[in-house]
C-alpha cells in the first residue's frame, strides 16, 4: 500500500444515497480471482448504455468531460452499502478514484477503503453540496485538494476540516501492511489464545 | 456502569488495547466461501503466509455454484468453476474444514454454520460476506469483513478494531401468525433507514424475540446489515442451547455443561447503556413488501407507495424518484394486486426449514398462477434433505415450483442464471438493488409466506387473503 499525504484533482458529483457495492461493481463483472481487471466493470450498469457492447452512456457523470479524469467522488449517504465485496474498492482505485467524500459509508466498505489506501471522508451533506456547487461551476479548474496531514479539504479558496479516526489516518499515511503490524503482538496473541482455550475448551 | 451483551463478548476477546481507542480482538471462527474466500486464501499463499489455526476455519461452496439438479463444478457463470476449484485446492492445502459440493454439510454459509454448531454463543466470528451478522441470532459476535481483513484474521486470528456503539431494538406486543421476522425487520428499516444503525451493534430484545424460534431470529439478524449495522445480536437463551446440543461442531458431551454455564451468563446488564433505544410495537407491523431499490423502500401492503412530495430531503426524494422509474411504479399507488413474473424462495435470509414449511402450508393443494416462474432453493443440503423427509418437496413441485439444490442462487446475478429483463419478482431475499437479480429485474422483498401467496395469485398478495379466498 502506497503512503498517502495528499490527493488533488477533479471531483465528480454522484449525489445519490445508498449507492451499493452491486452498483459499484456488479457481481457478473467479477470474472477472475484477482484484484485486477475490475475497472472496466466499474458502475457497469450506469456507465454503459449497453453493458454487453460496452457503449458508454454519455449521461453518466464519469463519462462526461472532464469527469473521465476524476480522482475524487462526492456522494451522499451510505455509499458502499450492501455486499462486502472488496472488488468495489479495487475497481474504483483501478479506474482512478483516490478519495470519496460522502455523508456516510457502509461500514464494511469503509474498512475495505482504508485497508487499500482509498481515502473515505465523512462530511455533512450541506458541506458536500457546497463542494459540488464549486466543482460544477468550473470542473476543470476547481480542483479539490485533500491534505491528510492537516485533515483539510481546499477548494476555491475555502478550507474545510474533517475528522478521521487516527488509526485510519496513520494506516493511510504510513501505508503499512496490517498483517505485519499485528504480528508485532504475536507473543501477546499466543498467550491470550492459550488462556482463552484453556478456560473455554470447546473453542 | 453496566455493559451490553455485545460489550461483554468484545471485552472477553481483547488481546491488547491501544491508546487510539482501538483493540486487538481475538477471532474464534473464520468462515469462507468460493466468491471472496478464494482470493483471501490465494493472496496469503502468494505471500507465503500460512493459516494460523486451520481447525478454526471453515469453508463452503454457495455463491457461484449452480443450483440446478445434477450440478457439478461447471457453472452457468463463465469462469465460475475457477472460483470453486481455487477454494477447494486452497482448503485442502491449508487443511481447513471444507464442505465441498455433494457433501451433506454443503449449503449457504450462514445456514450451514448454525445447523452444524459452528457459530456458538459468546464467540467472535468473521466471514468475508456482509450477511455474517445473521449468526448474532445465537449470541455470536459475528460480522462481515472484506477479503483483506479476512486475510489478517486468517494469518493472526486477530483484527484491530474500534468497539462500535450499541443500539437496542425492543420488539414487544402480540405475536401475530401473519407477521414474520422478515416483516418486522423490513418495518424497522423502512422506519429508521438503510443506514439507521450507522455502523453500530444492534441488540434485539423484547417479548416477541423471546418467543421467536432460532430460524426466525436468524432472519432478523441477517438483515441487520441492511439497517446499516456492524452486526445484530440476541441474548442466547434455553432455545439456543437446546438447538445446539449434539451438533457436529458444538461442544462435546464432556464440555457441554461448562459451555452452557458460561453461555447463561451472556446477558446485557440492566443498567447497560445504549446510544439509542428503538421500541417496536409488533401490533403495528403488518405484511411488508419493498416497492423501491433500497430495503428502506418498504411499506405495509395495506398502505400506498409514498408520494414524492411527502419526502422532505431532496437527495432522498431523488433516490425515490429514480427507484420508482426503475421499478415501473408510480407514487401513491398500491403494491397489492401488482402482476408478478416470478417468485423466489431462497437465500441466507429465508431458506431454512421453517421458511419452507410456512411456504408449503400456503402452497399445499394449490397451483402457481399461469406464467409465473417459481423457484425454491433450500438454504443447505441438510435443509433440502429434511424438507424432502417431510414431503415438502412434493408440495412445492406439485404447486409448480422448481425444487433446487442448495446455494445462494438467484439472490444475485453473477453472470449465470438470472431473472429476465424488467421482470417483476417477489423474493424472500435481502436486497432489492438495481440489477441485483438480473438485468433491469424489479425485485420486491417479502417473507416466504408473502412470496408463496403471491406466486399462487400471480400478483402481490397478502398471505392471509389467500388462505381465506381460495
Amino acid at each position: 500500500m502506497k503512503p498517502i499525504n495528499s490527493i488533488t484533482g477533479i471531483a465528480a458529483p454522484l449525489l445519490r444515497n445508498n449507492v451499493d457495492t452491486d452498483a459499484i461493481i456488479p457481481s457478473r463483472e467479477i470474472k477472475k480471482i484477482s484484484k485486477l481487471g475490475l475497472a472496466d466493470g466499474l458502475f457497469a450498469e450506469w456507465r454503459y448504455s449497453s453493458v454487453q457492447n460496452r457503449i458508454p452512456d454519455q449521461n453518466f457523470i464519469l463519462n462526461k468531460d472532464p469527469f473521465q479524469k476524476s480522482v475524487i467522488l462526492l456522494t451522499g449517504e451510505n455509499f458502499g452499502c450492501g455486499s462486502s465485496r472488496e472488488h468495489a474498492v479495487w475497481a474504483l482505485q483501478e479506474w482512478g478514484i483516490k478519495a470519496i467524500i460522502g455523508k456516510s459509508f457502509g461500514s464494511i466498505f469503509y474498512n475495505n477503503c482504508i485497508r487499500n489506501g482509498l481515502l473515505a471522508i465523512t462530511l455533512e451533506e450541506k458541506i458536500i453540496s457546497g463542494l459540488i456547487k464549486n466543482v460544477e461551476e468550473n470542473p476543470s479548474d476547481n480542483h479539490i485538494f485533500i491534505d491528510l496531514i492537516k485533515c483539510s479539504i481546499q477548494c476555491c479558496d475555502k478550507e474545510i476540516f474533517f475528522d478521521i479516526h487516527e488509526k485510519d489516518r496513520s494506516l493511510l499515511i504510513e501505508g503499512l501492511d496490517e498483517i505485519e503490524k499485528v504480528l508485532i503482538y504475536k507473543n501477546n496473541i499466543d498467550s491470550f489464545e492459550a488462556d482463552h482455550k484453556k478456560i473455554r475448551p470447546w473453542l | 456502569m453496566g455493559r451490553t451483551l455485545f460489550e461483554k463478548i468484545w471485552d472477553k476477546h481483547v488481546v491488547e488495547s491501544f491508546d487510539d481507542g482501538n483493540d486487538l480482538i481475538y477471532i474464534d471462527r473464520i468462515f469462507l466461501h468460493e466468491r471472496t474466500g478464494s482470493i483471501a486464501l490465494q493472496n496469503l499463499h502468494d505471500r507465503n503466509i500460512a493459516v494460523r489455526n486451520p481447525k478454526q476455519v471453515f469453508a463452503t461452496i454457495d455463491h457461484i455454484v449452480d443450483t440446478i439438479p445434477g450440478r457439478d463444478d461447471e457453472t452457468l457463470m463463465p469462469s465460475g468453476k475457477e472460483f470453486i476449484k481455487s477454494l477447494r485446492s486452497s482448503a485442502i492445502r491449508e487443511n481447513i474444514n471444507f464442505f465441498d459440493l455433494n457433501t451433506p454439510e454443503q449449503g449457504i454459509g450462514h445456514v450451514v454454520s448454525p445447523e452444524q454448531g459452528i457459530a456458538l454463543p459468546g464467540l467472535t466470528y468473521i466471514c468475508p460476506d456482509s450477511h455474517t451478522c445473521s449468526l448474532g441470532a445465537l449470541g455470536t459476535l459475528a460480522w462481515g469483513v472484506g477479503s483483506s481483513e479476512c486475510e489478517i484474521a486468517l494469518a493472526t486470528n486477530t483484527l484491530i478494531k474500534k468497539k462500535p456503539k450499541s443500539i437496542k431494538v425492543n420488539v414487544n406486543g402480540n405475536v401475530n401468525d401473519q407477521v414474520s421476522a422478515k416483516d418486522i425487520v423490513l418495518y424497522l428499516i423502512s422506519n429508521y433507514g438503510a443506514n439507521g444503525a450507522d455502523g453500530s451493534a444492534v441488540e434485539f430484545g423484547g417479548n416477541v424475540i423471546d418467543q421467536m424460534g432460532i430460524e426466525a431470529r436468524l432472519t432478523l439478524c441477517n438483515m441487520s446489515v441492511e439497517f446499516g449495522a456492524m452486526t445484530g445480536i440476541i441474548q442466547p437463551d434455553e432455545k439456543v442451547f437446546e438447538y445446539l446440543r449434539g451438533k457436529k461442531y458444538a461442544p462435546t458431551l464432556d464440555q457441554i455443561q461448562e459451555a452452557e454455564k458460561y453461555w447463561r451468563k451472556l446477558k446485557s446488564d440492566k443498567d447497560a447503556e445504549y446510544s439509542e433505544i428503538i421500541d417496536i410495537d409488533c401490533d403495528q407491523v403488518g405484511t411488508f413488501v419493498t416497492w423501491g431499490t433500497s430495503p428502506e423502500h418498504a411499506i405495509d401492503l395495506n398502505e400506498k407507495i409514498p408520494s414524492l412530495n411527502e419526502i422532505d430531503d431532496e437527495t432522498k426524494k431523488d433516490s425515490a424518484k429514480k427507484a420508482l422509474e426503475y421499478m415501473g411504479l408510480n407514487e401513491g399507488e398500491t403494491l397489492m394486486g401488482k402482476k408478478i413474473d416470478a417468485a423466489f424462495i431462497g437465500s441466507c435470509t429465508n431458506s431454512r426449514l421453517s421458511d419452507l414449511r410456512i411456504a408449503a402450508s400456503i402452497l399445499k393443494d394449490k397451483k402457481v398462477s399461469n406464467g409465473v416462474k417459481a423457484i425454491c432453493v433450500p438454504g443447505s443440503s441438510k435443509v433440502k434433505k429434511d424438507a424432502e423427509n417431510e414431503g415438502l418437496d412434493e408440495i412445492f413441485i406439485s404447486a409448480g415450483f422448481e425444487w433446487r439444490e442448495s446455494g445462494c442462487s438467484m439472490c444475485f446475478y453473477a453472470g449465470g442464471e438470472s431473472f429476465g429483463l424488467s421482470e417483476r419478482v417477489i423474493s424472500s431475499t435481502n436486497r432489492n438493488f438495481e440489477n441485483r437479480q438480473g438485468k433491469s429485474t424489479r425485485t420486491h422483498l417479502a417473507s416466504p409466506a408473502t412470496v408463496a401467496a403471491s406466486a399462487i395469485k400471480g400478483t402481490i398478495a397478502f398471505p392471509k387473503d389467500l388462505k381465506e379466498d381460495l
